[in-house]
């Protein structure tokens, strides 16, 4: 593809661009609309990457570009009942977008703190936003961040005051509804110092045709504050999935995330934390599950800016039938970041002769008395493993999913909301019977 | 014990087998019926723990020559599972640790899938938690092995506790049980050799794998054999256990070489 053809296709996604809401209009609101404009001018000078880009040399992505995708100008109206299969028992609140478009009638707000549409509360919120929204997830060199700035407009915004902790989970519901439909997910996450909160971002299909989710989320800790991320996407498997998180954790603070992915022909996920200060922990756990022709690709990065900090990292990927699965782990440890402790392990479980994975550590040291553990594994499931469960009357094919089941679930069991996890269990072991 | 009614279980005639090209098994001969009680000792590297697994079909043995029947049925053509099903129960030397999958749903899933083959109900995880809380008390288990992943952070002991756990669950014909007592401290062993006891019936019969005497002191067999460069070198009772524990094994290897000598 060449570079002109390439921006001729950012452009055309731009093009369907919908008119700024009224309540951008607002002058107290420049801020905002400057930063969708800057957003533009970047689509405008950026190509859709290739393979030839050091961080997508495994992630061919040009079959995107071959499918026009435009913006839903108005959400198809849905009922409760059509979600109901993804509802979270224990939610707190629950945001739904439909194709990208707020749905206040698949909404509730019983979490005590702000949880609303960004469009909604931009104004009554503006400070907040201006301080927060677009700072952390970059957009200079990323064609699809910067795609998403220019279409800001829904989107989820939590803001958690000081001090204040959301003991139940806050569950974000994307429903792909329509083919050929781009959506622009948006999450800005607030925790102020002391507070608590977790956040479920989760992106389901009522379709199984192709559309493209490009979701940017953004996710700023306070000090001592505690946020728990979980990312589930179970897209449709034509769907087109890219998003990119940046969170940005504040003086000993906390942050868990695990991420599930199960759906999609193509799914790109970029999670960037930065420890921004001293004493901060952070757990980021991943499972892609995929089969046929998907390809799962997580770029992570752990910035250890400041000393004491602390990073402990397992992805996983199981792939089946002729997918790729791609890892790129990357941690920096900058200079003056003493201390650091940081673990992270890739492990891959290829159960077919056509599965195919590409699993990368980058570790980057520039500080010297620190620990820092990595190891990746790629292996099949384990011989000895398979006849203990047959000695014990188990079927080749029932021994090898349980076993590929308990491989996923080492990840999924740490999902902090027991629906979820105890749904997520079921899918994974419907998905190994699938491949077996 | 034997009794003088029983019916023959397992037939072993002539077995020879290979792992990785190498000859480990040389023409194994043995007949084992229904009530007895059989311990199969050797030194290291005598190829008794090669025999164990081969009868469970543990697939990295090649079958070179001989014939095993068990019930009058050609086991060697049996799938692993297919083994389980037809009775048989191997208890792991090394038991394999299984993260990810509670213990609780590894037992059932197991029962269950014997029951099924067996024709009979399957217990759902209720009745199942009630049924195998019982077998538990056996062993002296603390229920809260139901709940961790197989095996996972178990110690030697509690493993072989869960292998032991898993018989009295699955009521095998012929239970094969690999160096049960290694690993074990006194306590663990009496109480394992306690549960192996009461699971012994005259309708089933158990082969015991093992290096050392001791086991043999609390499930006191009906024949031991000494087992020594893939062949079955001696058989005798009881008495021969705590003979070899006194002696050693390197007496049965020359009297079987001079008897080898003599008759060539």
């Amino acid at each position: 593809m060449s570079i002109l053809t390439s921006n001729r296709y950012l452009e055309s996604l731009l093009a369907g661009r919908p008119q700024l809401p009224a309540a951008f209009a607002s002058p107290a609101l420049a801020w905002l609309n400057r930063l969708r404009a800057d957003a533009v001018d970047r689509v405008g000078a950026l190509t859709v990457p290739t393979t030839r880009d050091e961080e997508w040399r495994f992630t061919d992505i040009s079959p995107l570009t071959r499918i026009s995708f435009q913006p839903a100008r108005s959400a198809p109206r849905l009922e409760l009942a059509d979600i109901e299969s993804f509802d979270v028992p224990e939610a707190a609140a629950r945001l739904t977008f439909v194709d990208g478009v707020y749905a206040p009638q698949l909404s509730f707000n019983r979490a005590g703190v702000v949880v609303e549409n960004l469009a909604s509360g931009v104004n009554q919120h503006g400070a907040t936003l201006e301080a927060h929204l677009g700072r952390y997830a970059e957009f200079q060199h990323n064609a699809f961040a910067a795609l998403n700035t220019a279409f800001l407009q829904d989107g989820a915004l939590i803001v958690v005051p000081r001090n204040a902790a959301v003991a139940a989970p806050v569950h974000l519901l994307f429903v792909a509804a329509r083919q050929d439909v781009a959506a622009y997910p948006r999450c800005l996450v607030v925790a102020e110092a002391g507070s608590e909160v977790t956040v479920v971002e989760d992106s389901v299909a009522l379709q199984d045709e192709a559309y493209f989710n490009n979701a940017v989320t953004e996710i700023a800790v306070g000090d001592g504050a505690r946020v728990r991320h979980v990312r589930v996407q179970r897209d449709s498997g034509k769907a087109f999935h890219i998003a990119n998180c940046a969170v940005t954790l504040a003086h000993a603070s906390r942050y868990q995330s695990v991420s599930v992915a199960l759906g999609a022909r193509i799914s790109r996920y970029n999670l960037n934390v930065l420890q921004a200060a001293e004493g901060i922990e952070c757990a980021i756990d991943g499972l892609a599950l995929i089969a046929d022709r998907q390809l799962a690709d997580t770029h992570t990065s752990i910035d250890h800016a400041k000393p004491h900090g602390i990073s402990r990292q397992l992805h996983k990927c199981i792939v089946g039938g002729a997918a790729h699965a791609v890892f790129n782990g990357k941690i920096m440890v900058r200079p003056g970041a003493q201390f650091t402790d940081s673990s992270q392990s890739s492990r891959n479980l290829l159960l077919t002769g056509k599965a195919h994975v590409d699993t990368k550590p980058q570790l980057e040291i520039f500080a010297d008395d620190v620990k820092c553990a990595h190891g990746a594994t790629v292996g099949q499931l384990d011989a000895e493993e398979v006849f203990y469960l047959m000695s014990r009357g188990l079927a080749d094919a029932a021994a090898r999913n349980l076993l590929t089941y308990a491989f996923g679930a080492e990840i999924i069991d740490r999902i902090p909301i027991a629906s979820l996890r105890h749904r997520l269990e079921q899918t994974v072991l419907e998905q190994t019977h699938r491949e077996s | 014990m034997i009794y003088q009614d029983s019916k023959t279980l397992l037939e072993v005639r002539g077995l020879c087998a290979t792992v990785n090209g190498i000859e480990i098994l040389k023409g194994i001969n043995v007949t084992v019926r229904t009530g007895e009680v059989h311990a199969i000792m050797g030194p290291n590297g005598s190829g008794k723990s090669t025999f164990a697994k081969l009868l469970a079909g543990h697939p990295a043995y090649a079958l070179t020559g001989g014939t095993v029947a068990f019930e009058g049925r050609n086991l060697l053509e049996l799938a692993p599972e297919e083994r389980a099903r037809a009775g048989i129960f191997l208890g792991f030397q090394y038991p394999i640790e299984i993260p990810g999958v509670a213990n609780s749903q590894f037992l059932r899933l197991a029962y269950n899938t014997l029951q099924t083959q067996r024709g009979k109900d399957e217990l759902d995880p209720l009745e199942f938690d009630d049924f195998v809380r019982e077998k538990m008390k056996l062993l002296e288990m603390n229920p809260d092995f139901l709940d961790r992943s197989v095996n996972e952070g178990f110690s030697g002991g509690e493993k072989k506790r869960n292998e032991i756990l898993q018989m009295a669950l699955l009521e095998p014909k012929l239970a094969i049980l690999d160096e049960t007592d290694s690993g074990l401290d006194i306590d663990a062993l009496r109480v394992v050799a306690g549960g192996v006891n009461q699971l012994a019936t005259r309708d089933n019969a158990i082969v015991l794998v093992t290096h050392y005497q001791r086991l043999l002191n609390y499930i006191v067999p009906d024949y031991v054999h000494v087992m020594d460069g893939g062949r079955i070198i001696k058989t005798g009772g009881k008495e021969l256990a705590v003979e070899l524990e006194t002696r050693g094994y390197d007496w049965v290897s020359a009297e079987y070489e001079t008897i080898a000598r003599a008759t060539a």
